[in-house]
């Protein structure tokens, strides 16, 4: 039987095998790491966002420099620098937290600025509509120039959840064993790079897909209820 | 006593100054037509008047309660706001709310209103501009006619004292406009107080009261505006009123 043959093929067996040893620290790392990453870049971005907005003075500048110097350095030395360099001035952190703190301090850098723009690209006659029929700067803010700015935000945030999902597999550098370590270890012990890296990317492009899928009906329930 | 007065306002943007001590009085059940050629500063002065500007100097007067317009408190900004409507020239309507929604949210954020009662006089002022209708489409689904009426509707409905209109028909389709008119007209009839920026010299002639004439950051011409059209007593309001007139 043609199915019997392909089952006994080495190359086919290693895949079958290291399937679940790549998934489930997928499920268990990789994703729970984008997850809480992301949820307190949002945090941040959302933030320093408005400090810019609302021209916050002192902490507007210190803003902008958080986005210059993150911005400026590569995510990878970010890692590095908390996880190998801290240590020397007694900041000890496990490699999870380290990874978490480091993805979330980039990732809302680059968000703030998604953030911001789409809140300055809300006409200012919404804010002084608002004002007209007596509402407070907060309280247009938050009806009124928030859900706009969050429908033109939606498709670039969803684009920088959709980047830091691989960006995590940087924290295998800092001994987080997430997918790519496990993929790693895979292949050095089968000698099966070539399908053992490619499933890999297959079990990536899987998490993207759903997460393209997510972005799509965030988009049609977003349109259906007026944020458009 | 006047409902809303205001006394030797200035503001510059930059070197340019655009308001060189404006007075202006607007009495209760008065419409007060503002005209002048583009440049004038007759938006700017609107803008001061409900705070979007600031002024750099200058008093005003509401419901004979005085305030410094350079220094005026956040609070009384927000006091003396619930007490005026705002028209837009470019309607700004929430883009995000319903028509319903549009006006409401000033009686239920800025006034805790219930939304019950917030709905049924959101329907009442929605009727009297005939858009009664439309309560649950979005303002891009509307013309701009339609969401200029919308827009009025929901500077009724918090009911003020006074309301201001910025150039409201310059934005629209001139098919559009008369829809517009009518309702101010209708307004006018029932004794709402209106301060009112526009080009249109018809609604000026026909529905103001007071005509004032701006020129170039000063006011030129105060008169009762059978009187203006008729009788204008400034070489610069005549010549206003020719290149009105030959167009």
């Amino acid at each position: 039987m043609m199915f019997e043959t392909l089952l006994q093929n080495r190359t086919v067996q290693v895949l079958i095998e290291s399937f679940p040893r790549i998934l489930l620290p997928g499920l268990a790392v990789t994703i729970p790491l984008t997850v809480l990453s992301f949820a307190f870049a949002l945090v941040i971005a959302a933030a320093v966002a408005l400090v810019q907005f609302a021209q916050v003075p002192v902490l507007r500048q210190l803003a902008r420099v958080y986005i210059w110097v993150v911005r400026g350095t590569p995510l990878l030395v970010q890692l590095f620098i908390i996880f190998y360099g801290l240590p020397s001035m007694g900041i000890v952190l496990d490699a999870f937290p380290t990874a978490v703190i480091a993805f979330s301090i980039n990732e809302g850098a680059y968000c703030a600025e998604t953030i911001r723009a789409a809140l300055e690209s809300v006409p200012s006659g919404q804010l002084e509509a608002g004002y007209c029929v007596g509402m407070s700067w907060w309280q247009v803010m938050r009806r009124i120039i928030l859900p706009q700015a969050l429908r033109t935000a939606f498709p670039p945030l969803s684009n920088s959840l959709i980047g830091m999902v691989k960006d995590t597999s940087l924290a295998a550098n800092i001994t987080v064993a997430e997918m790519f370590m496990a993929t790693q270890r895979v292949a050095s012990y089968t000698y099966q790079f070539l399908p053992v890296y490619c499933e890999l990317a297959v079990i990536y492009l899987m998490f993207c897909t759903v997460l393209t899928w997510v972005q799509k009906q965030g988009e049609k329930y977003l349109n259906a209820h007026g944020f458009n | 006593m006047p409902m809303l007065e205001v006394h030797d306002i200035h503001k510059s943007f930059g070197d340019l100054q655009v308001l060189k001590g404006v007075d202006l009085s607007v009495e209760k059940g008065e419409v007060v037509a503002i005209l002048g050629p583009s440049g004038s500063g007759k938006t700017t002065l609107l803008r001061c008047i409900n705070f979007l500007e600031k002024a750099d100097s200058g008093r005003l007067t509401f419901d004979g309660e005085p305030f410094d317009l350079a220094r005026v408190s956040h609070a009384d900004i927000a006091r003396i706001r619930r007490k005026t409507g705002f028209v837009f020239q470019s309607y700004n309507l929430f883009r995000n709310k319903t028509v319903l929604q549009n006006v409401t949210e000033g009686l239920i954020v800025a006034r805790k209103m219930p939304k019950a009662q917030a709905e049924e006089i959101a329907v009442q002022m929605l009727e009297k501009v005939g858009m009664a209708d439309r309560c649950s489409h979005y303002p891009h689904q509307l013309s701009g006619g339609q969401q200029q009426r919308v827009a009025i509707a929901r500077a009724l409905a918090t009911s003020p004292e006074i309301i201001y209109f910025d150039e409201p028909t310059s934005a629209l389709d001139p098919e559009l406009t008369g829809e517009v008119l009518d309702v101010m007209r209708q307004l006018a009839a029932e004794g709402m107080t209106m301060l009112v920026v526009t080009h249109e010299m018809g609604f000026a002639r026909d529905v103001s009261t007071q005509v004032v004439f701006m020129e170039d950051g000063q006011v030129v011409e105060t008169a009762p505006s059978a009187a203006f059209f008729a009788n204008p007593r400034q070489e610069r309001t005549r010549a206003f009123l020719s290149r009105i007139a030959n167009r």
